[in-house]
Parts: structure tokens; C-alpha cells; sequence
């Protein structure tokens, strides 16, 4: 059966949106080791376009792809449970300290280095940086055209794709013919839930770092079923310049970091009374604000 | 001295709010660094284009017009504006933080190696000393932004590659004509020579832009509503009282992710940036992203259940206690007040 080749570009992220109280420290600033660390959400929007290329063209295969470190290979897992056919987790200390830049040369050198693909999808942007960036860097970097701000992937004709894109203010429908990068908005539809065969399938899928630590009973079975291991990659699996990557392959710098401390301004505090809001709303009314 | 560099979004032969906004930063920039602003115009039929963007006081600008142009796509835009920043070599390089900008600062920033910072809050001009390299950096542009979430607020420097790139999302920066009779010069490109026919592959084969319906940016009162809204219906509320006072809705990111309304209402860094004299805010915590986008505003009132909540700390006035309760009485109260 047809297919395509699709690989589906992931990023854990901590999990910014949901600072709770637990995630402050005393000062006012945010304890980031405190926060959970999820799929990043636009990534899983980017999943489920690619499962439904595969729902409609049974032959393809989705491959995910993810820079970080060890954990990180939480979410190829998590991809694997909902459809995904298997993942590359690309971690060395190398890449730490990489910008976007530094981290579109280090995908782009594992994609030339990965082979025949046809379609990559990401997600727009990753929730802890917000900068949309990685998505249009890489498809520079691989010299192939992008197509970002994706809501849907409504066909696939021929090698060329017909593409949905939700811009601020509109939406745009564009043909783009393969190899290209595609990035998702949020506002394309939810990534289906995890499925109870393929948890069952892959539960065990490690990567080999995370087999060495585990020191499981279930060794025996990465030689029966390849399919659980999941790859690790390092500097040494693919070609690179070393001055490309990380903090020396960044033009960008972090010069200063702030925290965020909260600070009261010394606000009037009023309640819900009928009062207090009558007295308000006039007071607001003499000196002109409204009114 | 190498120029500071505006790219003009146009839509339909008009220049973008946001290229207005960044050609009047760009003038302040190159002003304080002592050189040129140059401006770059994509698309066709511009002729008289110069009238909108000379005066923001720029000193070259630069044509590329051909029908291939438009509507915008990623490649041939590319292509002309990495060649022009080969041949110019400018030292800052400014775009909208828009799905345009978005689209087209990584690109250019991947084929150049320079360093791209999205959506900054503010860009300013200073020194940067390295201490193990023992070497001072002059006059760099520090492009700050909220960062994490927001939770941090990052100063991003690109010493060593050029141009340093930096995109600013509408609203953020004041748009100001420096003078109407500013004399700059026009350069229009020879298109052939900067783009390839493997450029267009990209066909857009239907396109449905609309103008912003919603002024939230022109607006003197907003009502501005988050998550703890907890429901579309709830937000009618806001409408109404937003209708009474004669102001416009807006809402925080989470409020427009949970669907209660429309995203081009967004307020906050990934949003519209507002300063009215009046910002209500209900159920709304404030993160920082969401503050970015409002805290310049004259007085601020927030109403909330929880009294820690982060937005209570820039709000003049804090009413702890439910949207749908305190919502009717201010209306109530006002409509009594101003009989």
C-alpha cells in the first residue's frame, strides 16, 4: 500500500502554562525544575496531521524526531502509544546551550543523515520559548520549501501536497510539492488519544541509555522486537561541525536574565459590595475615565 | 556604518501598521548608532510606495516589484532579502513579528548564520563586555523579551554575527512620521537577478484576508477577560458591560485557546499590545506575556477570586471576588451614576 515517509519533529518542554503555586519559589521567581515537562502542544497537533496521512495512506510511516536530553524520550514513547512508528532521540552535551539556529544545524545534519523523507511536520512553536523559528530554519537548512501556519493538510496529489494555512488575519490554501517542512497552529484539530494496543506494544520501547539504567527483567525482549528500541543518537551518528553546534554555534546570546519578581504597586483594594462598587464607578465617572 | 533595516510588509500595495511602527524605531536606532536607515518594499505595482514609507525618515529604500511577488511567499521573499543583506551588510535587521515576519525572519536568519530574536518587547542600544574573551562589544542591540512562559524576562545579544535580526509584534512600538518631506533615495531592484524560478514553487490558490474587524488597539476602555471568565456565556457579560462603557473586549491567551472568544481579541505578547485609559480585567491571573500587552494602561481594575493573583499587583484596583457577581453591579452603578 502507498504511503509517505513523514517525520514528525517533537520537543519536551516544561510545562509553562500551568504555574502553579508549588512552582514559585519564595521570591517571587518561578522554580523551573518544579514544572512538569510535557509534549510540547503544538507538536501533538503536528502528530495528528501526520496519523491522518497515515490513516488515509496505510503504507506510511511516521518517524519522530527530538533533541534533548535522556528523558526527552518520554515523548517518543508517548508518540509511539498514539500511532507514531518510531523515533530518534538526537542528545549529546554537545548540543547544550544551542539557540535556534545551532538546533535547525543539528536536525538539519540528522535529517541528511536519515535519508529519504517527504514530509516533515512540527509544530509551530514550542511553548517555552515561543519563537517559531526551528520549523522555517530547518527547511532553509535542507534547502526545501515550508509551509507554516498549517491548519490542515486537506490532500496529498501526485507528490504535492494541498495545505490549509490559519494566518492572523485570514486563511491561505497553498499546493507545495515534497520534500517540505510543514508547521502546525494550535488551531488545527486535538491529537488523538493514546491507544490501548499500542501501549501495550510499546511500553517497554527504551532508548539505550534508559536500558542501561533500568536493569529490567524484560532485556530478552529488545532482541525479539527491535521496534522497542528506540534510537539514540549523538554527535559521533551524524556529521557535524562542532563550532555549529551548541553555545559556540549560537549568534545569539543570553546576556541577562531576569526574573520575574511580583511586586504590588500598592493597589486599592475594594469588595464586592454594592457599596464599594457604586463608590467606585463614581469615582471613576468624576475624574473622566468613563462616562 | 553599517545601516539599521526595516522589512515593509505590504498587504495589497498598503504598508503594514507593524512596518510603520518598526521604520519609526528603526529611524530612532540608526539616529543614536549614526547611520542609515534603509527599507526594503516586496511586491507589485508600487509605484508612489516611497510616500508611505520615506518619511519615517528613511534614507534608501528599496524596490523589488514584479507580479511574482504577491500575494507574499517564503521563498522568492527570501531570496531578495537574503541577497540585498549580502550586498548591504546591515547591522540590525528589523521585521513584524507577524505570520509574514514569522515566516521569513528564520529563514533569513538560517541562510545568513545571524542570530534572530522573536518578538521583542524592546530594543535598545548598548555596550557588552566579555570577560573571558576580554573584549568589549560596542553598541550592540540588546532585543529584551519575556521568555519561559514568561516568567523570566531575557536580554538577547548577537555579538559576533550580522545583521542582528529582531522581530516586534504590532502595537508594541509607537508609530511617529519624522518628517513629510524626507529626503531618502530609491533603489529598485533588477527582480530577475535576486530571485530563481525554483523560487515559486509554493502556489497559493486561495487567499481570504480580512481587515481586523475588532479595535482593541484603538479602544479607550476594555473589558478584557481570562480563563476564570469559566464560560462563553460569562463572557457576554463582559460585552455588555464593554458596550455600556463604550469600550471593546479583549481577552487573555488562555481565555482565546478555551475557545470563549475570538483569537484577533488576544491582549498580551502573543496578542495585541494595549494602552487605554481604562483596562478591566476579569479572571485573568497575569502572566507576564498577558501584562506585556496591557500594563501601560492609564488605571487598571482586577477582578478576581483568588487575592494573590499576579495581575493585582500593576491593578490600581483589586476587587477579590466572581466576574458574574460584580460584572452586573458595575453596570448597574454606572447606568445609576450617569442619569
Amino acid at each position: 500500500m502507498k504511503g509517505y515517509k513523514i517525520i514528525v519533529l517533537a520537543k519536551q518542554v516544561p510545562d509553562t502554562r500551568n504555574v502553579g503555586k508549588d512552582a514559585m519559589k519564595a521570591d517571587g521567581t518561578v522554580n523551573r525544575a518544579a514544572l512538569p515537562a510535557i509534549f510540547n502542544p503544538e507538536d501533538l497537533n503536528a502528530l495528528e496531521q501526520a496519523l491522518r496521512i497515515k490513516d488515509k495512506f496505510p503504507g506510511t510511516t511516521i518517524t519522530i524526531i527530538t533533541m534533548g536530553p535522556s528523558r526527552a524520550a518520554e515523548i517518543i514513547r508517548e508518540g509511539l502509544f498514539r500511532g507514531a512508528d518510531d523515533g530518534i532521540l538526537l542528545t549529546d552535551r554537545a548540543f547544550a546551550g544551542s539557540d535556534t539556529l545551532a538546533t535547525s544545524y543539528a536536525i538539519g545534519q540528522t535529517l541528511k543523515k536519515y535519508g529519504k523523507y517527504d514530509i516533515i511536520i512540527a509544530g509551530r512553536q514550542a511553548i517555552d520559548g515561543d519563537t517559531a523559528q526551528v520549523g522555517p530554519q530547518v527547511a532553509e537548512k535542507l534547502g526545501i520549501p515550508q509551509v507554516t501556519y498549517a491548519e490542515e493538510i486537506k490532500a496529498i496529489n501526485n507528490g504535492v501536497l494541498t495545505i490549509k494555512r490559519r494566518l492572523e488575519r485570514g486563511v491561505e490554501v497553498v499546493k507545495c510539492p515534497m520534500p517540505l517542512v510543514v508547521t502546525v497552529n494550535s488551531s488545527a484539530p486535538d491529537c488523538r488519544a493514546r491507544n490501548a494496543k499500542l501501549i501495550m506494544k510499546y511500553k517497554h520501547a527504551k532508548t539505550i541509555s534508559e536500558m542501561q539504567v533500568s536493569n529490567d527483567d524484560y532485556i530478552h525482549l529488545y532482541n525479539d522486537r527491535p521496534y522497542l528500541n528506540i534510537k539514540e543518537w549523538t554527535v559521533q551518528d551524524i556529521e557535524v561541525d562542532m563550532n555549529e553546534l551548541g553555545l559556540n554555534g549560537s549568534p545569539t546570546k543570553v546576556k541577562k536574565v531576569e526574573n520575574v519578581v511580583l511586586q504590588s504597586k500598592g493597589a486599592k483594594v475594594i469588595t464586592s459590595s454594592d457599596e464599594d462598587i457604586d463608590q467606585l464607578m463614581r469615582g471613576l465617572i468624576e475624574n473622566h475615565t468613563i462616562g | 556604518m553599517n545601516s539599521v533595516f526595516v522589512y515593509c510588509e505590504l498587504e495589497d500595495s498598503q504598508v503594514a501598521e507593524v512596518s510603520m511602527e518598526l521604520l519609526t524605531k528603526g529611524r530612532a536606532l540608526a539616529t543614536e548608532l549614526k547611520c542609515k536607515l534603509e527599507a526594503i518594499a516586496i511586491g507589485y505595482k508600487l509605484d508612489g510606495i516611497e510616500k508611505d514609507i520615506i518619511p519615517y525618515g528613511v534614507d534608501v529604500l528599496h524596490i523589488a516589484d514584479d507580479k511574482r511577488l504577491v500575494p507574499y511567499s517564503t521563498l522568492p521573499h527570501t531570496s531578495i532579502v537574503v541577497k540585498l543583506f549580502q550586498e548591504e551588510k546591515p547591522q540590525i535587521a528589523l521585521m513584524g513579528a507577524s505570520s509574514v515576519g514569522r515566516d521569513l525572519g528564520p529563514r533569513v536568519s538560517s541562510a545568513l548564520h545571524s542570530g534572530l530574536t522573536a518578538d521583542c518587547t524592546s530594543l535598545v542600544i548598548g555596550n557588552h563586555e566579555d570577560k573571558k574573551l576580554n573584549k568589549v562589544y560596542e553598541n550592540l542591540l540588546y532585543q529584551i523579551r519575556p521568555a519561559f512562559g514568561g516568567n523570566i524576562i531575557a536580554t538577547i545579544i548577537n555579538p559576533d554575527c550580522r545583521p542582528q535580526m529582531a522581530t516586534v509584534r504590532e502595537g508594541v512600538m509607537k508609530k511617529t512620521i519624522l518628517d513629510p518631506k524626507y529626503k531618502g533615495t530609491i533603489n529598485k531592484l533588477d527582480v530577475s537577478k535576486y530571485v530563481n524560478d525554483t523560487d515559486f514553487v509554493v502556489e497559493i490558490i486561495e487567499r481570504h484576508i480580512e481587515k481586523s474587524k475588532v479595535n482593541i488597539k484603538g479602544a479607550g476602555i476594555i473589558v478584557a477577560g481570562g480563563y476564570g471568565v469559566g464560560s462563553k456565556a460569562n463572557f457576554d457579560l463582559l460585552f455588555e458591560l464593554a458596550e455600556v462603557l463604550g469600550g471593546e473586549v479583549g481577552a487573555s491567551r488562555a481565555a482565546v485557546d478555551s475557545g470563549y472568544v475570538e483569537h484577533e481579541r488576544q491582549i498580551g505578547q502573543t496578542g495585541t499590545t494595549v494602552r487605554p485609559k481604562l483596562y478591566i480585567a476579569c479572571g485573568i491571573s497575569g502572566q507576564i506575556q498577558h501584562r506585556a500587552g496591557m500594563e501601560e494602561s492609564a488605571q487598571i481594575i482586577a477582578i478576581n477570586t483568588d487575592p494573590e493573583a499576579p495581575i493585582n499587583s500593576i491593578a490600581d484596583y483589586v476587587i477579590t471576588g466572581d466576574v458574574a457577581e460584580i460584572l452586573p453591579k458595575m453596570i448597574k452603578y454606572y447606568k445609576a451614576n450617569t442619569k
